[in-house]
């Protein structure tokens, strides 16, 4: 159990496929984590552009900080981690990002459309102006997500729920080569996971990458082609139907799938990487001097 | 009308004071607006009076005022960088540590002076009434800078106060636009001092921008309004001033904090009457 459970990136198939695609990114013995805090180690992954990767696992898994290490956000300590054949972050056009934290909500005074123009801000710099084409995709956005209609609506007059449907109109705006999100779907209602998921069919379908992390293993494994499980290593990697059984799902997250049961059910099972580092769970609050 | 009127059409010093005090609202409204958006008004405030003994030591060694509050600013946010980055120590610890001791350094330099007493009023609460030409110009032109620096960085500026990881990722070093957005602020207060005191100068910068922020919908409607406010609060002070013989700094920020009080009594009891209005068609 203790030993990584490798599936894709070693078999000959997934080899071949990778080697056919473009590869969008791509990480050897990549470890990831704080200046002086480990937090996953050995990651190995391939994604071909075109497909999807799912990071599963609790909190404090090392999902967010392997998604923030993929944009620049968090430097790699060891190992190498290529994006779109360059370092992470080098090639900002081309990633669209959707944190987890936002501190707009309720201080900003911005419309719902203005932060899905935000995400058509990389393909502009500084001073490019938005033309035509700008504010259709900025519209379309809107309209798949289901929210056109409240597009002049203040922000901070939304609910958690609305809010995120315009972060997630915003990553579609950008019309970027790959997608990197972190629990994309918190505080959406069923309706907005269904808009989700089709809105993801469809960049995939446009030829985009996307890497999400999610502690929802139904919704992202009908999604992705790679799924990695986390648990502050790396328990398992590979397509969802090798990856996602009971010993692994176990081994994640303490769970197991009972017959008759369409949702995994939770063990009452203490994990020693439940709860965050303290240093972490600062990191996430609100800070605006950059270290 | 004229008691509205005549106080500036009679009296230069007051015409002068007048303009000088509209740009030093324009100036603090661009750069309040995103002391607030970005929740930095602590520095906002450590700065304000963390030039005192740059400008001190200026007076003392015979050199302009604005130079020694630039040389304190750089120095300010220098050690706060510095202490953020080289230990566990969050910001506003490091901001609050360089303020006290910023500020007892100008008050050992001032008591170390004895013809220094009307300097230091001089500092702490300006001098309006006393602004020349060449400081107007001076003002003129940072407020210029101040104006072209938000418009150009308008979008990392949006992005650092949305979320700066995403300013980031979106190819805007969150450290560089932070850092110009810092000197922005420095570069408000250093050619606000004058106008107002450095004591004093922290309440143009966040009060009308404040307001502004109570009653806009977007960030442009937020700096007009908070330019708004702050000039009418220039305007009002003067007058004050000039009939009442008050001091004028004080009678400025004075206004400019009444003003925000009733915009934000206005707002709450127009969100209320809203919510009960929504309540009733709900009934």
């Amino acid at each position: 159990m203790n030993d990584t459970i490798r599936t894709s990136t070693d078999s000959p198939v997934a080899s071949a496929s990778a080697s056919v695609l473009s590869i969008c990114a791509q990480a050897k013995g990549l470890t990831v984590g704080y200046p002086n805090e480990a937090i996953v180690k050995g990651i190995d992954f391939v994604l071909p552009q075109g497909q999807a990767m799912a990071l599963i696992g609790t909190n404090g898994s090392g999902k967010t900080t392997l998604l923030k290490t993929s944009v620049g956000l968090l430097k790699p300590l060891d190992g190498e981690l290529s994006v779109f054949g360059t370092h992470p972050g080098g090639s900002a056009r081309r990633i669209a990002y959707l944190g987890q934290f936002h501190n707009a909500g309720f201080i900003l005074p911005l419309r719902a459309v203005d932060v899905v123009r935000m995400g058509r801000f990389p393909l502009h710099g500084l001073v490019g102006s938005m033309n035509e084409e700008d504010n259709e995709m900025v519209h379309s956005a809107m309209r798949t997500m289901g929210v056109e209609k409240l597009a002049n609506t203040p922000l901070r007059f939304l609910s958690g729920g609305q809010q995120q449907r315009f972060y997630l109109a915003q990553v579609l705006a950008h019309q970027a080569d790959l997608l990197v999100m972190d629990e994309p779907t918190s505080g959406l209602d069923a309706g907005g996971r269904n808009l989700y998921l089709q809105a993801m069919n469809d960049e995939l379908c446009r030829g985009a990458s996307i890497i999400v992390a999610t502690h929802d293993i139904q919704e992202e494994a009908t999604l992705c082609q790679q799924v990695m499980l986390l648990a502050r290593r790396v328990v398992a990697f590979g397509p969802p139907h090798q990856v996602l059984n009971s010993e692994t799902l176990l081994e994640t997250f303490g769970i197991i799938i009972g017959k008759g049961q369409k949702r995994p059910a939770v063990l009452e099972r203490e994990h020693h990487h439940e709860t965050e580092p303290l240093d972490q769970a600062k990191r996430k609050t609100r800070r605006f001097w950059p270290r | 009308m004229d008691i509205f009127i005549t106080p500036f059409t009679s009296n230069t010093f007051m015409m002068q004071a007048l303009i000088a005090g509209i740009f030093v609202s324009i100036a603090c409204a661009v750069a309040g607006t995103f002391v607030i958006l970005r929740g930095m008004a602590f520095i906002g405030d450590a700065l304000a009076h963390g030039v005192l003994p740059g400008i001190a030591l200026a007076y003392l060694l015979g050199f302009p005022g604005i130079l020694g509050a630039a040389l304190g600013a750089v120095f300010m946010i220098g050690g706060v960088t510095l202490i953020t980055q080289r230990s566990r120590l969050s910001s506003d610890t490091a901001i609050g540590l360089l303020f006290v001791g910023m500020l007892a350094l100008g008050v050992v330099i001032i008591s170390r002076s004895n013809s220094f007493s009307g300097d230091l009023t001089k500092i702490l609460f300006g001098e309006i009434m006393g602004i020349g030409i060449p400081d107007i110009l001076i003002q003129l032109a940072a407020t210029l800078v101040i104006g072209v620096t938000a418009f150009i960085c308008a979008r990392p500026f949006l992005l650092l106060s949305f979320d700066p990881e995403q300013a980031q990722v979106a190819g805007f070093s969150s450290k560089l636009y932070h850092n110009i957005m810092l000197f922005m602020i420095a570069a408000t207060i250093i050619v606000s001092f004058q106008t107002v005191g450095t004591l004093l100068v922290f309440g143009l910068l966040i009060a009308p921008a404040g307001a502004g922020a109570l009653l806009a919908r977007r960030i442009r409607g937020m700096m007009a309004w908070a330019t708004a406010f702050g000039a009418l609060s220039v305007y009002a002070g003067l007058l004050l001033s000039y009939y009442f013989d008050l001091a004028t700094g004080a009678s400025i920020i004075l206004v400019t904090t009444v003003i925000f009080f009733i915009v934000f009594i206005i707002q709450n009891v127009r969100s209320r009457r809203l919510n009960a209005f929504a309540g009733a068609q709900h009934e």
